[in-house]
């Protein structure tokens, strides 16, 4: 890989990629919904030809040639810039490489999936290179912009000669056309079909740039390409033939072989594409902006994607768009670009670049017109799928945009920029003049991804980037930790500090050591390395892993993070094979996986002694409100069958864990639940100054033993506390009891505090109410955030120390001061769940859910975890839900499979490209059966000494979950908006560096995203906007503490997801397929559809007032819209395939998350559209929330002043 | 009259009362010159069955200094319908209801025999006895298996309206609540540490619920029972069931260690319990322990085991660390339980010391009873524990609760002070001393616990100068007021009168000789050289014994453990002490000089010298030193025995003998609280040690031949026998230097 990487290899390809870029793009572009019915469209217009040869071939490729090239051309993006030139060479080689890619193209047709995933960590790289190449393509554009539109027209027309002649010629020879294609890029006559996909795109992108800013962003695009200036030049003109097509084959990864293989199956997509995409030109000034689209388009074969979805709209658009758009490019290019630059104008014209750089990697606009021939045969597939979009589209924003938004959003997005501001028909969006589908698009984003990432993501390689958090793959563990385990920022990281440091690029990986696996991987496996312990190296200590180097016949080993050599035990010896690998290389998962769990000795354990089996202690509220709101007994009757349910880790064996008692409200009661006793007994300790537990024996008991008592006991706790009038509590005092109780029990444990009120009353811990909201905004807003008093400080320590796990259930009524009740969960590893207002009836099953879930789930105590790395790196900063007390050791009490551990790195010395860099994630738990063990995660990633190589393998979703921890930690020793200014500029600093050091050289006006980062903007603007920097009114205190706390232990998929929510429109549905999301503004909800929104936390289902009676009677079973009872929290259960579908999706979406989301009902117009309306990211928030144009603006405009 | 010998009978009979000196000297100046003072040993609650419980309450005297009772020694006005109170000579108006007095209509307290009189006060709620039991955990299965019985046993003793408690201490302290259905419910206190009354009552949630909530009409309860003390009636099963399911402390005790014993703080909590729900109501607290309190306030000795608890070498070495902390502690507890009228009775049942000596005071301030034995399993605790409910033939407990005992004295004499199970209410008074003898400076005290043996001593000092003469026939009078809570839950005021003649020791020296009363005077003061002893250094004390008594009877208080702690553990001298210290006359002159009968052919039992020359081949001695019956079989005795002589029918009359001393110990047994140790050894037994380190050892190691006697045994002692004591007594006697 790295050979290839390094190599120029890659720009062969990379020009094949352009080829196959088309292809590609059309793929990923219909990698989607969209993607499939256009495959399948194409497919089985190409069937002839490619499926058979696919599958056949497909395999091959897939094997070693397709990888390498794959590889070569992803990670050469930059190089198939420069490659350019050798395409033409290269052209040659390609037939034979093209039939694989061919195959790999016919995979894409059909079996695409798989060729995706292994293609998926080069997509990254293609994708980069795709943006890179896009760039190029982009700039050469401008340049060549009228070259680079005939030449898309022309290598257009090749494609579709190459898809006409390919089917039948199977791919080889469509391949070459393709080849043809991209250095003649003015032939546009070739390939008609794709070619004039490009062609058609190409313009009119050029044009929508004239016309509007497009122009600008072309250059812009380009220049990103440009750091292989020479190259691209010479793609442009192959691009646009077929370079175009690369670049967009580079954003679609997986293209890259697909792509090959596409260029001929690929036109159809992209043909598809366009047509959508004109459509939703079509409906408005649209066109124009596709116009721009098209000549960043061209680079666009991945706009095809965003096509196809467009193609629904009429095909014929797409020609008048070209035709169009293509003028006003030229024109309004220069003109516009200093409007841009200025106010409104700027933002459109950055905005155009973004969308710019998607074009490139989406050439959409290209395709788009291709779209129309392509259409010919792939519309049937994107109709289908874009069938969701339009209603949307039409629906609320009259335009189509807005389903395609991603794709060829952005693209005619950028046109409309240009065009609103010109054709501005469209007045009132005058002012904004941005076209929000012009601006990148996550849902085109995560649609891609998804569609290149078919095959299982093999971990062998290092520096590949997973699929993104929102595809669904599959992992094998090839000898680095699963992406489900370890998430890095980057892939690719700096060799030197100093370029660390110019970046700004954060380095940092997401842990979360004990994932739950779906059920097709194999979960670590564990290993005994006998009485001496694990293997380790005798000097940084890092366990036997697949780094190692053995040496001298394998009687040592060379240690991979420090190099220190270490004598092999004789009972480890093996000899090495030829190639210096242990003969028992494979059947040793240390030496093989990336992830695997060790069994740990006597040594690694508590004052050198077996652990006990864990116990769970439940400590129940019974003071007044906790009895009123029914959640005692909700309690009570629950955990009579959930005792049942207690983690194991044989299911066939009772678990061993151990279960004990409290109820408390001002005193602490305990209770004697030993089997041997006729009745429980109940033991009160009132003295809670100085908490203790009075009991030992019988405390904690064995459930199957005491049944009988444990029942007995739940029945009577909400008789005997019916009556109560005692409202205060106590809360210190009921975490000591808990600590105490294991420290007695010599064990560690968890403690579930089920707890409702601000605990006023005379003892330890005792809090007061602080909550003002006068300090909002000040400076010491910041103390609000910080524990009230010392004294959980302290406590948590001891609980660490004791392997004292915390969850604790709050049911507030009024202000609870989470800041404070919450120290002791978050330094445990524990969680907060937080129920607001609980009512018995609406709320018991999201409470009862969740609790099931954190008693069910596995979980590991007493943990230490250590993360070591190679030299040169050193992890410097933690966060999550645990406790440090010195600088290198993250303890953990309790850590289950939810949490996450962000580490965050910086440079001590300088990396080598040619190790690249390890860490090596070491965790020391105690198992839910009571076992010692070591769970070891091993992640090796790319180092580079080019900037351009960090920034097209960087992760945007893991670099915004650093960003949210990183700034959410940061509310507690600063000011709100300092900590805003900060997130601010750091983003601006990543993208400013990108723009100055990879980026070609183009107008200021443009702005120029990263591939891997055009997202950023969209998602640190989420962040910013969130309650917990920026909250509304009805924000308490306590939510906004309680959302701080949640962030720091999330995982990335939960992050995405709670910082962009999942927008789901349910009018329609595919079979087995979840229809594809829209993007969270209110301007694509279509007043006659139903969508279901979902956060992580919230689950909303939102009923347009005109949705079709139909539609209401499948879902609620009223036909009428006012009828529908807005508090409901579970949809009734209908006979009909939609009821059934509706409540499985939701199902599916509950079951993904970590915990239960209620489902709540939001009829439009109805006044909780407002707490809906919250979570629309896009728009501005009613708290003050930019816009995401807005935002896009204001980023633009800070990567402005920093490049000035 | 008859002889003085018959009229103290007589008197102790009637009244409980027995003065050093039946005619008292009439002048300061000739009482000091008697060495021992005017004094007598009092037992308020003497037995009376023919006594008739009055029903109405006392008449008293007008003076606010004075109100002394109306008695038969008051000269009545019977036309004038008025009395003159023979202590301040006031003169009282009878009340309304005495309209019909005459001289052939008297009331009871006006008839010479009824000196002593008993009034059952009418006003007032009937309070019931409340009882809490604080018990031990930290004991072998069997122990508190015997102790659980034991317990349950006593709960069919009560009144069924009797209130009980449980408190149960290990580790930690629980105060079980009672009569809960379903669930069995417990407030659960750290042992290290002490709460006062107003804690307790907030963690057990007794504050008043008018406190908590304010809210207006809540129906007075009355607090005649709480969660935590309620009528045996009610939670009879579920408190026999709680004691059943009691188990041994779990707390894990490591090798090397005692179990942590939180019997400071459990007492502590006891005391606060009653404090704060039953304040001046007649209640015991029975505390069951069987072993030292090892950690929290009130602890006497370190968990570990390789440090032994203090021993009276430890004591003089001032090396007791735990010691006056320890005392501290339980000394404010006895002073807030009897400042509410509560008991604390002790039982102590281990084979180590238990820390009585630091806790001495609970029982002996509140009339407590204290006990001592090995085990709870055996019939020394169980008997004795079931003899406390013993009841009178009312059919009521043999006991009284939160007695005050006020003293009123004419005006020659004054009181000095007590000694016995009480403590001063500091009334001040015009018959209070300056001098104080024992707890003085008050005219009244109160004692918890009362039972109809127990007595006190008191002190008086003649006040009246040589200058002013008392008039001849002039009688000193003395008047005895007891109230004190009967275990009906009546309140009842018992009033003792006495007078005794004055004499001028100049003229009637002879009559005031002949007066003395040789026993009383031993123990009274036996009893102030114990208090002595137990408030001073050991050493002085019996000098100072020496040079205020000169008598046969000395010489065995000497050696009594009462002084002498020499082969005693300071708890056994604090057992000691305290039993000494409350009984009556009797019992405690056995305890000083016990008894000696020997039972033989030669004729009927016949009570012998304690002298080691009474221990005879052929006789069985039966030697009752109040703590032990001891039985010893003569050498000969011992053998005939050992060849089952007695099983023969020829030898019958040798089985008689063998019997009787039997069924005399067993008389003794029945009647003697606490139950006394019952030994039955033989010549050359090993517990023949307890014989022979009482008697007098007239023959010695070192005197043995000299005597060359082939009767009785020598003793190995280097202890001087009676003889020698007798004649360095006399030199003494005699010198000068005395």
């Amino acid at each position: 890989m790295n050979v290839n990487q390094h190599t120029p290899m890659a720009s062969p390809y990379g020009q094949p990629q352009p080829g196959y870029g088309q292809p590609g793009f059309a793929p990923v572009d219909g990698g989607y919904p969209a993607p499939y019915a256009p495959y399948n469209g194409p497919a089985s217009a190409y069937q002839p030809g490619p499926p058979p040869q696919g599958p056949a071939r497909g395999p091959p490729t897939s094997g070693a040639p397709s990888a390498p090239q794959q590889y070569s051309q992803y990670s050469h993006s930059q190089g198939d810039m420069q490659n350019g030139p050798p395409p033409m060479t290269q052209a040659p080689p390609r037939p034979a490489a093209s039939q694989p890619y061919n195959q790999g193209a016919v995979n894409l047709s059909g079996p695409q999936p798989s060729y995706p995933q292994h293609y998926g960590p080069q997509p990254s790289m293609q994708q980069v290179t795709n943006q890179m190449t896009g760039m190029q393509i982009t700039s050469g554009p401008p340049t060549p912009a009228g070259p680079g539109y005939d030449p898309p027209h022309s290598s257009q027309p090749p494609v579709n000669t190459a898809y006409s002649a390919a089917p039948p010629h199977s791919y080889t020879q469509a391949p070459p056309p393709a080849s043809s294609a991209p250095t003649q890029p003015p032939a546009p006559s070739g390939p008609p079909a794709s070619q004039q996909y490009y062609g058609g795109p190409p313009p009119p992108s050029q044009q929508p740039f004239n016309s509007s800013l497009p122009p600008t962003s072309q250059q812009q695009f380009t220049s990103h390409a440009p750091p292989l200036p020479s190259s691209q030049q010479t793609f442009p003109p192959s691009s646009y033939s077929g370079p175009a097509p690369t670049p967009s084959h580079a954003p679609a990864p997986p293209v890259s072989q697909p792509q090959q293989s596409f260029p001929p199956t690929q036109p159809p997509f992209s043909s598809a594409p366009p047509p959508n995409s004109h459509p939703a030109f079509v409906s408005g000034p649209p066109p124009p902006a596709q116009g721009s689209f098209q000549p960043r388009a061209p680079p666009p074969s991945s706009q095809p994607g965003s096509f196809p979805p467009h193609g629904s709209s009429p095909i014929s658009m797409p020609s008048g768009q070209y035709s169009g758009p293509m003028p006003p490019q030229q024109q309004p290019p220069p003109s516009q670009l200093p409007p841009y630059h200025s106010g409104a104008p700027p933002p459109r014209v950055q905005m155009p670049p973004t969308s710019m750089a998607q074009n490139n990697h989406l050439p959409p606009g290209p395709q788009g017109p291709p779209g129309p021939p392509g259409s010919m045969q792939q519309p049937p597939p994107q109709p289908g799928i874009q069938g969701g979009y339009p209603p949307q589209q039409n629906g609320a924003f009259g335009q189509v945009r807005g389903p395609q938004p991603g794709y060829a959003g952005p693209y005619p997005g950028q046109p409309n920029y240009g065009a609103p501001a010109p054709a501005p028909a469209p007045a009132p969006a005058a002012q904004k003049r941005l076209d929000p589908d012009s601006i990148p698009s996550p849902i085109q984003v995560i649609e891609d991804d998804k569609a290149k990432s078919t095959e299982p993501f093999a971990t062998g390689v290092r520096g590949q980037a997973p699929p993104l958090v929102t595809t669904n793959f599959q992992v094998k563990d090839q000898g680095n930790a699963s992406p489900r385990f370890v998430r890095c920022t980057a892939y690719n990281m700096p060799c030197t500090a100093d370029m660390a440091k110019q970046s700004q690029v954060p380095l940092a990986a997401v842990i979360k050591p004990l994932a739950t696996l779906p059920p097709d991987e194999t979960p670590p496996y564990l290993v005994d390395h006998g009485e001496g312990g694990p293997i380790r190296c005798n000097r940084c200590k890092a366990y036997m892993c697949p780094y190692m180097q053995f040496i001298e016949g394998g009687r040592r080993f060379q240690c991979g993070f420090c190099s220190c050599v270490t004598e092999v035990p004789p009972h480890y010896f093996q000899h090495l094979d030829h190639t210096g690998k242990r003969v028992d290389c494979y059947d040793r998962p240390e030496l093989s996986l990336g992830s695997y769990e060790f069994l740990a000795t006597v040594d690694y354990c508590k004052n050198n002694k077996i652990p006990q089996p864990p116990a769970y202690i439940f400590l129940i509220d019974v003071s007044y409100n906790a009895v009123k709101s029914g959640m005692v007994n909700i309690v009570c009757q629950e955990l009579k069958t959930l005792l049942d349910y207690l983690p194991r880790e044989n299911p066939e064996m009772d678990s061993v864990v151990r279960v004990g008692f409290v109820t408390y409200n001002k005193v602490l009661h305990f209770y004697n639940v030993k089997s041997s006793l006729a009745q429980p007994q109940m033991l009160v300790v009132s003295d809670v100054s100085d908490m203790f537990v009075p009991l030992l024996d019988g405390f904690l008991v064995n459930v199957n033993e005491s049944r009988l008592v444990i029942e007995s006991l739940l029945d009577q706790i909400p008789e005997m506390f019916a009556e109560t009038r005692e409202t205060e509590t106590v809360f210190g005092p009921v975490i000591q009891a808990g600590l105490e109780a294991l420290k007695a029990a010599d064990c560690s444990g968890k403690l579930f505090v089920f707890h409702t009120s601000l605990p006023i009353a005379e003892a330890p811990g005792k809090l007061k109410n602080r909550e003002d909201k006068k300090l909002i905004g000040t400076d010491k807003e910041k103390s609000l955030f910080q524990s009230q008093v010392g004294f959980y400080n302290t406590l948590a320590k001891e609980c660490v120390a004791q392997g004292c796990c915390v969850d604790l259930f709050l049911f507030p009524n009024q202000y609870v001061d989470v800041a404070t009740l919450g120290v002791v969960p978050v330094s445990t590893g524990g969680s907060v769940y937080k129920y607001t207002y609980f009512q018995a009836l609406s709320d018991k099953e999201r409470f009862l859910n969740d609790l099931r879930r954190d008693v069910q789930k596995l979980v590991g105590f007493d943990a230490v975890m250590r993360v070591r790395t190679s030299t040169g790196i050193r992890a410097t900063d933690f966060f999550g839900s645990f406790f440090m007390s010195n600088t290198t050791d993250v303890e953990l009490a309790g850590l289950d499979c939810d949490k996450a551990v962000t580490v965050e790195f910086k440079h001590d010395d300088k990396l080598s490209e040619e190790t690249g860099a390890l860490m090596q994630c070491a965790v020391l738990y105690t198992s839910c059966s009571g076992q010692r063990r070591l769970r070891v995660h091993n992640m090796a990633v790319n180092c580079c000494s080019q900037l351009a190589d960090l920034y097209r393998n960087c992760e945007t979703d893991t670099i915004i979950n650093f960003f949210s921890k990183y700034a959410f930690r940061g509310l507690l020793n600063n000011p709100t908006k300092a900590v805003r200014d900060t997130l601010i500029n750091q983003c601006a600093q990543i993208l400013a560096c990108y723009r100055k050091n990879c980026a070609s050289p183009s107008s200021a006006g443009q702005l120029i995203l990263p591939e891997c980062m055009k997202l950023l903007p969209v998602y640190l603007n989420c962040v910013l906007k969130s309650d917990v920097l920026m909250p509304g009114a009805d924000v308490s205190l306590d939510d906004r503490a309680y959302l701080r706390q949640l962030i720091g232990c999330m995982d990335v998929p939960e992050s995405h997801v709670f910082f962009y929510p999942r927008l789901l429109p349910l009018t329609k549905f595919e079979s087995g397929s979840l229809p594809v999301a829209v993007r969270d503004s209110e301007e694509r909800l279509s007043k006659g559809g139903v969508y279901l929104l979902e956060t992580g936390l919230h689950l909303f289902l939102w009923v347009g007032a005109s949705a079709q009676q139909e539609l209401l009677l499948n879902i609620f079973g009223t036909p009428s819209f006012s009828q529908i009872d807005p508090s409901l929290t579970s949809l009734p259960v209908l006979d009909n395939p939609f009821s059934q579908r509706m409540r499985e999706i939701i199902e599916s979406f509950r079951a993904q998350r970590s915990r239960y989301m209620k489902l709540m009902v939001v009829k439009q117009e109805d006044k909780s559209e407002l707490i809906f309306r919250h979570f629309l990211v896009e728009d501005k928030s009613a708290s003050g929330g930019a816009s995401y144009v807005d935002f896009l603006c204001h980023m633009h405009k800070e990567i402005r002043q920093l490049l000035s | 009259m008859a002889t003085f010998p018959e009229y103290i009978t007589q008197n102790e009979e009637r009244d409980g009362v027995r003065f050093s000196w039946n005619v008292w000297p009439s002048s300061r100046l000739e009482a000091t010159r008697m060495v021992v003072p005017v004094s007598s040993l009092f037992t308020p609650l003497s037995e009376r069955p023919d006594l008739p419980p009055i029903q109405y309450e006392p008449v008293l005297c007008s003076r606010a200094t004075c109100r002394a009772v109306l008695n038969p020694l008051c000269q009545v006005d019977y036309r004038a319908k008025l009395w003159a109170c023979n202590f301040c000579y006031q003169r009282n108006q009878f009340p309304p209801s005495y309209a019909g007095i005459s001289e052939v209509n008297q009331p009871a307290e006006l008839l010479p025999q009824f000196s002593t009189i008993e009034y059952v006060v009418q006003r007032g709620p009937q309070m019931p006895l409340v009882f809490l039991y604080v018990v031990d955990t930290c004991m072998e299965d069997e122990d508190l298996q015997a102790l659980k019985e034991s317990l349950q046993m006593s709960l069919s003793l009560l009144p069924p309206t009797a209130l009980v408690g449980l408190i149960t201490f290990g580790r930690m302290v629980q105060v079980h609540e009672l009569g809960c259905e379903g669930i069995s419910k417990s407030y659960v206190f750290r042992g290290t540490k002490d709460l006062n009354a107003k804690q307790l009552q907030e963690m057990l949630g007794l504050i008043k619920p008018s406190a908590t909530q304010g809210r207006g009409p809540q129906p007075a309860q009355q607090p005649l029972s709480n969660r935590f003390l309620q009528p045996v009636q009610k939670i009879d099963m579920n408190l026999t069931d709680l004691l059943g399911e009691l188990q041994r402390d779990p707390w894990p005790v490591t090798q090397g260690k005692r179990p942590l014993r939180s019997l400071g703080v459990a007492m502590s909590i006891a005391v606060g319990l009653l404090e704060c729900t039953f304040p001046n109501t007649g209640a015991r607290i029975m505390t069951f322990i069987g072993g030292p309190a090892t950690q929290g306030p009130g602890m006497v000795v370190g968990d570990e085991l390789k440090t032994p608890i203090r021993s009276w070498h430890d004591l003089e070495k001032d090396n007791a660390k735990f010691m006056k902390k320890a005392t501290k502690h339980y000394e404010s507890l006895a002073n807030r339980a009897s400042t509410n009228g509560h008991i604390i009775d002790i039982y102590a049942c281990a084979l180590d010391q238990t820390g009585l000596l630091e806790m001495k005071c609970c029982a002996n301030y509140t009339g407590g009873y204290m006990v001592m034995a090995d085990s709870f399993n055996t019939s020394l605790f169980k008997q004795t524990f079931q003899r406390v409910f013993t009841k009178d033939v009312q059919g009521s407990f043999k006991m009284a609760f939160a007695a005050t005992l006020e003293v009123k004295t004419s005006r020659e004499i004054k009181v000095s002070g007590a000694i016995g199970p009480c403590v001063s209410l500091n009334a001040k008074g015009p018959c209070v001393s300056e001098n104080e003898i024992g707890t003085g400076g008050t005219c009244q005290w109160k004692i918890c616990g009362l039972d109809p043996s127990t007595t006190l001593a008191l002190y008086f000092e003649v006040v009246n100068q040589h200058n002013a003469p008392i008039p001849q026939g002039g009688r000193g009078a003395i008047q005895f007021v007891t109230q004190y809570q009967h275990s009906s839950g009546q309140r009842r005021i018992r009033v003792t009168t006495t007078a005794r003649n004055w004499a001028d020791a100049q003229t009637q020296i002879q009559s005031i000789a002949a007066s003395f009363d040789q026993e009383a005077a031993a123990i009274l003061m036996a009893r102030l050289s114990v208090f002595r002893a137990e408030t001073e250094e050991g050493p002085d004390v019996l000098r100072w014994l020496d040079r205020q008594l000169i008598r046969l009877f000395m010489f065995h208080l000497r050696r009594s453990p009462f002084l002498q702690v020499f082969n005693n553990s300071p708890d056994e001298s604090s057992y000691y002490r305290h039993q000494f210290n409350r009984h009556d006359l009797t019992q405690a002159l056995i305890m000083i000089q016990p008894v000696l009968y020997a039972y033989s052919f030669n004729g009927p039992p016949e009570p012998v010298l304690l002298d080691s020359s009474s221990i005879l081949p052929d006789r069985i001695l039966l030697m009752d030193t109040f703590f032990q019956i001891l039985i010893y079989h003569g050498e000969t005795v011992a053998q005939w025995r050992k060849a089952g002589y007695q099983e023969m029918s020829e030898y019958e009359n040798f089985r008689h003998l063998l019997q009787a001393p039997v069924d005399d110990a067993q008389e003794l047994l029945h009647t003697r609280f606490p139950m006394p140790r019952y030994i039955d050894t033989e010549h050359g037994g090993s517990q023949a040690r307890f014989l022979l380190s009482k008697v007098n050892p007239s023959q010695t190691h070192n005197n043995m031949y000299a005597w060359g006697q082939e009767s009785g045994a020598p003793i190995l002692t280097d202890d001087v026998s009676l003889q020698v004591f007798m004649d360095h007594l006399k030199k003494l006697a005699v010198s000068s230097a005395a």
